[in-house]
């Protein structure tokens, strides 16, 4: 298989990433061979064999619930600290919504 | 005392309570270390000097006072710059977080510090704990403290390389696919990742949520049990930390291996290094002396695991990351027409290239119509891989293999071909995607000048991290940590 530059182009916007023309040359070698690569997991056979997502332990039911009750948490200004842009006890983002 | 920088905790503390020493002159020995050695090491991204003097002086307090010793008491540790350290900057070695300052404690962190531990600084690591070498790093690359011409290994590499050049007695390193347990072979000492969910990951930046851990580097195995004893435990904070009751490690310190069943597969000992082959074949030559019943086993799908963790984990990161769009923190473009625009040219100049090449990859392995070819394929794979060790440990009690197939390479050497990279971590993704515990011990060296350290690797049941500490410990008593 080998991954056109379209292709490069449109998993970048799935992924928010504004790649300029040298990365997009680059990654696309570098992607194909590692696709190339993990094809060989297509060599065994999984019939009947279920997904593993997480590894898990035996546990009591629930047992990952707490309590539902309220606790101090960061204050409005401990939240925003790092924010690039805030304001008004917010964070600050572009207009979003065009006005006619 | 005149050399307060290379001592166990055992030796920490006799000298605290001998009056020996003062933990702020343990505290000061280090800083200064920090200050003539790191330069050429590059272990740390930041120290919080202040700090660690005013938790020593806490600490001299408290002895003052006839307190009891706590288990760290006094103990100088780093911390991998992905774990939260309320008041310190933490940036993931990233230039999407360089301005970070975290607003909480990892509950890692939290557990150091009252167990009495004092914290020197935050170490280096591959990009978000992406990386086999430290040189995705978005500041610098550390160098491996044996050879400054190669690399400490990664993602933890930092946190390696300030333990072995004695610029902190302990440290804390993250594992996802062998982030602990590489660079502790690559810089000749101890690393250790438990059963998945053993340790909390409250305050680890995520990568790869069903594979990451915390875990601690030593120079001995028991400086590690007393570590690991310190941070395992059920969190509430984290709903996958296990609710499991945490052995006292150090109690199984015994060095009586006698009887316990090793099973070494031939899959972890074909296309490697010649000369690291020779070394752990001698480790567990030595193992077989102590009375270990060596046990030839098969792990059949061990060649699939590269495959289906780089799908699972780069998937895993894809998700993760998006998290990054310079809202709510972190770095933000500077120019940008609207918000998308602001999101794309965020993520473009705010993460490196690794960190972006996963990103894409895992992007494109969930993407509509290779769902099910790439991610699910991958998922029914580690299914296969984690029965493979369950099976393996019907006849076994501990696994043992080398940790890395390659030896530490020069920096440089392999930054250009990211597969070439992946496949390095063939000996410790594994674990990873089974899920149970292992840990990277010293194995001698290679033959040349420098000297380059070997790691052997032992993989234990889940939740049996007191046997493989035991076996670990039982090698380190017996001189393996220098077998030749």
């Amino acid at each position: 298989m080998a991954l056109s530059e379209k292709e490069v182009f449109y998993v970048a916007d799935l992924a928010h990433l504004d790649l300029t023309e040298e990365e997009v040359k680059m990654f696309g070698p570098q992607l194909d061979a590692v696709l190339e690569y993990v094809q060989k997991l297509s060599q065994l056979d999984t019939t009947g064999v279920e997904p593993m997502a997480q590894v898990t332990h035996a546990a009591a039911e629930n047992s990952s619930l707490r309590d539902d009750v309220s606790k101090p948490t960061f204050t409005q200004e401990e939240a925003l600290q790092n924010a690039p842009e805030a304001g008004s006890g917010s964070f600050k983002v572009p207009q979003v919504i065009d006005r006619e | 005392m005149d050399n307060l920088t290379n001592l166990t905790i055992e030796e920490i503390h006799g000298a605290l309570a001998k009056r020996e020493a003062s933990a702020e002159e343990i505290a000061r020995a280090h800083i200064d270390r920090i200050r003539t050695d790191d330069p050429r090491v590059r272990s740390y991204l930041s120290t919080c000097e202040e700090k660690a003097l005013e938790q020593a002086r806490a600490v001299d307090r408290q002895i003052a006072a006839g307190e009891p010793l706590r288990p760290l008491s006094g103990v100088p540790v780093a911390v991998k710059d992905v774990i939260l350290t309320r008041g310190l900057r933490t940036t993931c070695a990233s230039k999407i977080l360089e301005n970070y300052m975290a607003p909480y404690d990892a509950t890692a962190v939290q557990r150091l510090e009252s167990a009495g531990a004092v914290i020197l600084g935050k170490t280096n690591c591959d990009e978000f704990a992406m990386g086999s070498s430290t040189e995705n790093s978005g500041f610098y690359p550390t160098h491996n403290p044996h050879d400054l011409t190669r690399v400490p290994g990664g993602s933890s590499g930092g946190s390696a390389a300030a333990v072995a050049a004695n610029l902190a007695t302990v440290s804390l390193g993250s594992d996802t696919g062998g982030s602990i347990r590489q660079p502790a072979a690559f810089c000749g000492v101890v690393g250790m990742m438990g059963t998945y969910g053993r340790v909390s990951r409250y305050g680890l930046v995520a990568f790869a949520s069903s594979l990451d851990h915390i875990g601690p580097f030593g120079r001995s195995v028991r400086d590690v049990a007393r570590t690991m004893k310190v941070i395992a435990g059920r969190d509430a904070l984290d709903s996958t930390s296990a609710d499991i009751s945490v052995d006292d490690y150090e109690k199984s310190l015994d060095g009586n291996v006698r009887g316990v069943k090793v099973g070494v597969p031939n899959e972890y000992f074909e296309g490697l290094n010649p000369d690291i082959r020779a070394n752990v074949e001698k480790g567990i030559k030595l193992l077989e002396k102590l009375g270990c019943k060596i046990v030839p086993i098969r792990l059949p799908h061990t060649e699939y695991a590269i495959g289906c963790y780089y799908i699972i984990c780069t998937a895993e990161a894809s998700s993760n990351l998006a998290r990054y769009d310079g809202v709510r923190y972190g770095f933000r473009a500077a120019e940008f027409s609207g918000l998308r625009d602001m999101y794309r040219k965020t993520r473009d100049q705010g993460f490196g290239p690794e960190v972006k090449r996963r990103i894409m990859l895992g992007t494109y392995v969930l993407s509509s119509g290779y769902y099910d070819a790439y991610y699910l394929k991958a998922q029914k794979v580690r299914t296969l891989i984690a029965r493979d060790f369950v099976e393996a440990f019907d006849d076994v009690d501990v696994i043992v293999t080398p940790t890395s197939p390659i030896p530490p390479f020069k920096l440089n050497e392999k930054l250009d071909d990211p597969l070439q990279m992946y496949l390095a971590d063939i000996y410790t993704v594994t674990a990873s995607l089974a899920g149970i515990p292992g840990i990277s011990v010293p194995c001698g060296k290679l033959p040349g000048e420098p000297p380059l350290p070997v790691g052997m690797q032992i993989f234990a049941r889940y939740f049996d991290e007191s046997r493989l500490l035991q076996v670990a410990d039982a090698f380190e008593k017996a001189g393996g940590f220098s077998v030749s």
